[in-house]
Parts: C-alpha cells; structure tokens; sequence
C-alpha cells in the first residue's frame, strides 16, 4: 500500500515537472479581501473596484505606474500650453473596446463630461472641477481646457476614477465592465470571485497571463491556509498580520513589504474644546509614542510620518522629530492649557486591525500624562456617517489612503473641523502651481505647517504585505493607488 | 387536527408580519448612510443627497415600510443598492450554497448524535459513557470557527484531500461542489451533534426507567429490540425540539462558517449586506429565513404527531 502510494505520488510529481518543463502557467488566483459592489470605477469610491479593474480593464488617458509616476496610457502624447490651462492629448489609434466597438476622441469628451456633470456620482468629482471644456478636435485628438492651471492636472486623469468609459456601453459597466484595457471580464460569481481573461484584441503589449482570477477571502485567518495550500497564490495585500511569520519563513512564497498611500493618523476633532488648543494637540503628539503603535497596529511594519505626506513620495520631508516621545514636555503642554490635572475624551475606532489595535496602545500613553480616553468600537458605517458626516467626535484613528491627499486640511466642512488659513493659501498656491520644483516646495510647506500645528497626530504609512508564490513576477511593490495591476504579471520557469 | 393544523398556519403568518416589523425598525435604527458608503470620502453632500434620492430613501418611513411589505407579498424583494441587480436574484445564487449545506450538516449531525446517545444511554455510568458524554462536552465547547481552522490545516494544507475554501458552483460538477462543502458541513454539524447527543442520551435514560420498559424486559424482548424499537421512539420527541431551534442555530453558524470558507452563501450575504449597509438585501434575507424557521418548527410540529400517536388525536 505505501510503496503505491510512492510511486503514485512520484509518478503525479514526474508528471508536472514535465507539463511545466513545456510551458509556464498562464493562469492565476490572487486573494482579495472585500468584494466590489460592482465593477464600475467611475461610479463608486470602494477600493477594490480601482483594485481589480484598474489597469486591468479600463485604462485612463495617462496612467500611474508602480512608483507612483504618470506615464501615457490611451493618450500617447501630450502638449500643455504656456499658461497651462489647455491640454491637447494625442489618442492612441486603433484601440477598441471589449465590446468590439472602437475607441476615439468622442469617448474621451463623453467620460470627462460625465464625471463633471451636475449629476455626476463620481466618487473622485474634484479632481474634473476645474475642467471648462473638453473638445474632441478629431477622433485622435482631445482638447481639455481648464479654468486654470491645476497643479497635478495628468497625475489626477490617471487616477482610478478617472478612466474612460465608452459612450455606448458606461450605463452597464457596473455588471459588465466594457473597457479599454489588456483583461475582459469573464465571470463574476457574486461572493465567490471575479475572473479576468486575456483580451485578445488588445492594443498595447498583451498580457502574459492568460486568465486571471480574485477570489473573495474575508476571513483574516483563512487566508493562510488558502496561500499554503495552493488554492491562492498571490494576495497583494495580506489581510493576517500575526501569521505572516507563517508564510514569511516558506521559500515557496516571496513576501514583499512595499508602501501605501495611506496616513495612519489619530484624527482631531478641532473645533472641539480641549481640542481646540493648539496646546492640548501638541501635548497628544509629545505622549504618543510611534514605534510602540507601528508595533501593535502593523505588526512593526509601518513606517514613521511627521506629517501628512507618504515617505515614499516625492516632496517627503521627514517631520517625525518635531514632536519626540517626552512625557515630562507633553505634561508641560497641558498645564499650559490650563489642564494639569488630564481630561477625558473619547476615541471612535472603526472595525481595522490598525485602529482597534493602534487605539488601545494610544488609550494607555495617553493615560500616562492624564488623559482619559474611552474607547468606542464603531462599524464603517456607523464611522462614516457619526465621524465624518456628522462630525460627531472627540478623537479617531484612520488611514487616509487617497494618494496625495493633503488638501483635504484645507476642505471647507471636511471632518477636522480644522481651518488654518495660511495653510489654505499654501494649497491653493499648490493648486495652481505647474512648475515641479515649485510644487516639491510647496508640498514641503503644507507638509511642515501640519506637523506643527497638529490637526492630527501623524502614526505611520500603512504597509502594503504583498505575499505571493515565489515563481511569480511582475506583482506591484507599492501601491501608489490601490491597484493590482496584472499587465506585466508572469510565471517563471 | 385540522384545527391544531389552522391554529397554528395563523401563529406563523402573524410571526412573520411581527418579524418584517422588527427586521424594517432594527434596520431603520442602525445608524449609517448606505448612499456615502457608496460614494466615500471624497463625495460632495449634493452628490450623496442625490444617491439618496435614486436609491429611494427619501421617502417617508411608513410608505416605504408598506412598500417594502407589499412588494414582499408578490414575492418582489426589491433591489439590491450596492450590486444594483433584484435581491430574489442574488438569494436564488446564495441558496443552492446554503440550502445544501444546512441538509448535510443537519443529516451529519443526527446520523453521529443518535447512535452516540443511545450508545451512551443504554451504557449509562460507565467507560463508554463517560468517554462519548466528555467528548460531546469539548463539542459543545469548542468555537465552531476554531474547529473549522484545524480541519482546513488538516486535509486541505496537510493532506490536500479538499480545497481550503471557495465554492466552485454546482455547474462544476456534483462532486467538486460537494467536496468542497464536506468541510463546513463538518465543522457547522460537530457542535450541534454533541448537543443533540446529550439530549438524546437523557431523554432516552428517562424513558428507559419508565415502567413499560421493565414490563417489556420482563415479557422476554431482547434489550436491543426494546431500546431501539419502544424506547428511542418515545425519546424522540425532546431529540426533534431540539432539532428544529438546531435549524435556527445552523443559520446562524452558516454566517461564521461561510466567512472561514468563504462560501458564497446566505451568510455571508446577510453579513456583507449589514456592513455595506444594503438594508433592501438584509431586510428580504433575513425575512426568508425568519420564514424558513417557522416553516420548519411547523415541520416539527406536525412530526410529533407523527412520532407520537396520542397527540394526533389531541385538539
């Protein structure tokens, strides 16, 4: 009986080495966390939509690359005129949609204007604000024109909500994306997984991937097992922190920690006494100590932020040492506010491992200088509506995982309740800024005035744990926005 | 009997108005916005009033409660807000998952309870006994989704015999699609065995004390006929009890099991559903299963007469 089995399974081993000998695999299975609601990028903010189809299926006039910079994606060219304000974009030719039907100009002017329509429930309209007029010149040529200049006007075109959609098949897109890119949906088994084949027809360099399919894995601690047991074989973003010891210790799979656009911040609410003294902020930054929450909230892996800027960006300047650990300097900052004696807040910490965990290491440093918070566990729902709709809030903690976000301190109404107006025209100096050293300049600014003035306690940048089996290549490091894109994604041996 | 039959139809139709009631009022209390959870961070108010207004829950609370009850009597569930597609839709893809796995873990479950109680029962005191109720005891004990991990590490990582999770569809084949509910149905069916197995054991060691069962030893009936034939039958009746609040209980583990697995069944849809704020879809789930319990409970019901003549006649 055991000899059979040696020999089956010697036989079965013999018999794959020999089918891979021929041809490496075309086809692969990688693990998402949450479903999408549906497949439309332009219609709704959930990050896993970007994450599936970006890249993959719909394809924007330029695209972001994995180190965050803009290169030509459907426009192969570009010209900026000298005011900045008009952009002329040189189309790709002989590009068509999944549903057969080709790409052009008219395309272009129908999805910038339906992203800035009245009516528009993009989930990114700001960045099509400043668009004045899109005109398609011929079916190869569009020309944007804006209200004036707009600081970063290609990087936010490239941006998962700004894909192009065509005129003819937008409506369906949420069930039955038709995009431009180098996969077309094959299937999508609601709850189970989302399938991706190559699209022949494809314009650009085709993929090496034949098929490829995100399989639905909410279950931290199903992930695991699902990795080694082969059924998944790349998770770009690994859910179980505490068992990636587990997989990180097995030569068969490569685990690569990259970065993310995501500010791990313990928000303030500033409007809101004690809160409104800029002392009581700073003496929240001086209690906190960062390397103790990176270790409880990311398992050590997150990376240190003085403000709110990603270390992996151009313009980062390293602000984590304006406000050191000192409990005697933050007991100090109290007393200067008149509150020596402590206070006791509340802290509203929605359902992620690195708010539930971050907060309790945050509740017990902030106990040291009399600071007594009250932890309330809230869902995202009860999140979105109580702390950011209804700013209803002492103290949160989030990631802020929009890329290049910094301008959201200067949102009228945005859920900081913070209004500084020196750095408002900081940012909107930024916003009409097209000169890069200009920009790097003033990003610095922005970036110095929050650390300073503490309308948040700036963590950490949130890891991106990519794990994937070792003979994968081409997966994406970092995620300058949340994409997993497959195009260069392929089997060695 | 009849009356019993027309008395009871009348509790459950009443059950279920009360039930889509409270499943209407429990999801209008729970605070969240399913528009800006659909638009996120960066959306404007307008857009999201907008949202709002497409989605249809700008409309007065009483009016959309009839609207929704009404539509639920022509079997109309409404649409899902986030898939956007008829909710009847995505039950009818979740049920063929959910649906067959329940049956299994309810048939595992009775097939390994009985014979442990009687086992148990007709060795009460002794080593068999003892060992059968203390193992049933570490099942009632163990976490189901702990369970479920050690069985994953265990014939799928270990011994590759099953798939870690996923479900490949019932189009996959009967086989593929069973292998890969053996695992759930396993670890949803252990717990509730070992406490079918304990209320089968007592109830059989009641009726085994009871004086007919003497009278049967003692007109010469072998121990196994009387055990098996006159006593297991009259412990039925506590044994099914139990497994009808089972079917309610299995509902609910299909929510933590479908998670560990990730099933694409009934479960997870009620638990993404609430976290996503889909009410329309948490509403029309939980509205069928709140129905499906009592249709089985009225199963149940009827099966005592059934098991038990003298309640036939019984008004």
């Amino acid at each position: 009986m055991k000899l059979w089995k040696t020999i089956l399974a010697a036989s079965v081993l013999s018999l794959a080495a020999a089918t891979s000998a021929f041809a490496a695999r075309t086809d692969l299975t990688l693990g998402i966390v949450l479903e999408p609601p549906h497949l439309d990028p332009t219609a709704g903010a959930a990050a896993a939509i970007g994450e599936i189809t970006y890249a993959n299926v719909f394809e924007g006039l330029t695209r972001i690359d994995e180190n965050g910079q803009v290169q030509p994606g459907l426009a192969e060219s570009w010209a900026v005129s000298d005011d900045g304000k008009v952009y002329t974009f040189k189309l790709h030719s002989g590009v068509k949609f999944h549903d057969g039907s080709a790409f052009s100009a008219e395309d272009v002017k129908f999805s910038l204007d339906r992203a800035r329509a009245k009516d528009s429930l993009n989930p990114q309209k700001p960045l099509f604000a400043h668009i004045a007029d899109v005109t398609a010149v011929d079916p190869a040529t569009v020309k944007v024109t804006l209200d004036g200049p707009q600081g970063d006007f290609l990087y936010d075109i490239g941006q998962v909500a700004a894909v192009i959609v065509g005129k003819g098949s937008a409506d369906g897109n949420k069930d039955k994306p038709i995009g431009t890119g180098p996969f077309k949906l094959d299937h999508w088994a609601k709850g189970s997984e989302i399938t991706l084949i190559k699209n022949p027809d494809y314009w650009g360099t085709p993929a090496a991937l034949d098929k490829a399919t995100f399989r639905i894995v909410p279950d931290a601690a199903a992930a695991v097992p699902a990795l080694l047991s082969g059924d998944i074989q790349a998770f770009a973003n690994m859910p179980a922190q505490d068992a990636l010891a587990q997989v990180q210790s097995d030569p068969r799979f490569s685990v690569v920690i990259g970065s993310t656009e995501g500010e791990t911040i313990l928000s303030i609410n500033n409007k809101k006494p004690p809160f409104d003294k800029l002392a009581v902020r700073q003496a929240l930054a001086s209690a906190i100590d960062r390397s103790a929450i990176i270790e409880a909230a990311s398992n050590g892996l997150g990376k240190p932020i003085g403000s709110h800027f990603s270390p992996g960006d151009a313009g980062y300047v390293d602000l984590t040492g304006v406000y050191p650990h000192d409990i005697a300097k933050a007991k100090a900052y109290l007393k200067e506010a008149g509150l020596e004696n402590g206070f006791s807040a509340t802290i509203k910490l929605p359902p992620v491992p690195y708010a539930r965990d971050g907060g309790q290491v945050i509740q017990s440093q902030l106990k040291e200088i009399g600071v007594d918070l009250q932890i309330i566990p809230v869902e995202w729902a009860e999140w979105l509506s109580q702390v950011f709709t209804n700013k209803d809030y002492d103290l949160t903690i989030v990631s802020h995982v929009e890329p290049n976000d910094i301008d959201i301190y200067s949102r009228p109404g945005y859920y900081f309740q913070y209004d500084n107006p020196k750095f408002n025209d900081v940012i909107k100096e930024l916003g009409a800024t097209v000169d890069k050293d200009k920009r790097l300049e003033l990003l610095g600014e922005a970036q110095k005035i929050l650390a300073h003035d503490v309308p948040a306690v700036y963590l950490f940048e949130l890891p991106k744990i990519g794990v994937w089996d070792a003979k994968l290549q081409g997966m994406w490091t970092n995620w300058p926005i949340e994409a997993d894109d497959l195009t260069k994604v392929k089997w060695t041996d | 009997m009849t009356a019993y039959l027309l008395k009871r139809l009348i509790i459950a139709a009443l059950t279920l108005v009360l039930a889509s009631m409270v499943v209407f009022a429990v999801m209008e209390i729970l605070p969240g916005d399913p528009a800006r959870l659909m638009l996120g961070l960066n959306a404007s108010a307008d857009q999201v009033e907008l949202m709002r207004n497409q989605m249809g829950l700008n409309a007065p609370l009483v009016l959309r409660y009839l609207h929704w009850v009404g539509g639920l009597l022509s079997l109309d569930f409404g649409r899902s807000y986030t898939y956007s597609v008829p909710v009847i839709d995505l039950v009818r893809e979740r049920v063929v998952v959910s649906l067959p796995l329940a049956v299994i873990a309810l048939a595992l479950s009775t097939i390994i309870a009985i014979p442990v109680g009687v086992f148990s029962a007709s060795r009460q005191g002794r080593a068999g006994d003892t060992l059968a109720m203390g193992a049933a005891q570490l099942g009632v004990a163990v976490p189901n989704f702990w369970f479920a991990l050690m069985l994953i590490y265990l014939f799928a990582v270990w011994l590759r015999l099953v798939p870690a999770g996923g479900f490949p569809g019932w189009s996959a084949g009967i086989w593929p699609a069973l292998k890969s509910l053996l695992l759930p149905a396993i670890a949803l069916a252990l717990p509730q065995a070992a406490i079918l197995a304990r209320v089968a054991r007592s109830a059989l060691i009641e009726v085994l004390n009871e004086d007919y069962i003497r009278t049967a030893r003692a007109k010469g009936l072998p121990y196994r006929a009387v055990l098996w034939r006159h006593a297991l039958r009259n412990a039925l009746i506590p044994v099914l009890t139990i497994l009808g609040l089972q079917f309610a209980f299995l509902v609910a583990g299909t929510i933590i099991i479908e998670n560990v697995f990730y099933l694409p069944g009934l479960g997870r849809l009620v638990f993404q559903a609430i976290t996503q704020r889909d009410l329309i879809v948490v509403e029309g789930v939980v509205m069928i299963l709140v129905a499906a319990v009592i249709v089985i409970n009225l199963v149940v019901d009827f099966s005592y007469a059934i098991v038990d003549p003298r309640l036939r006649g019984r008004q």
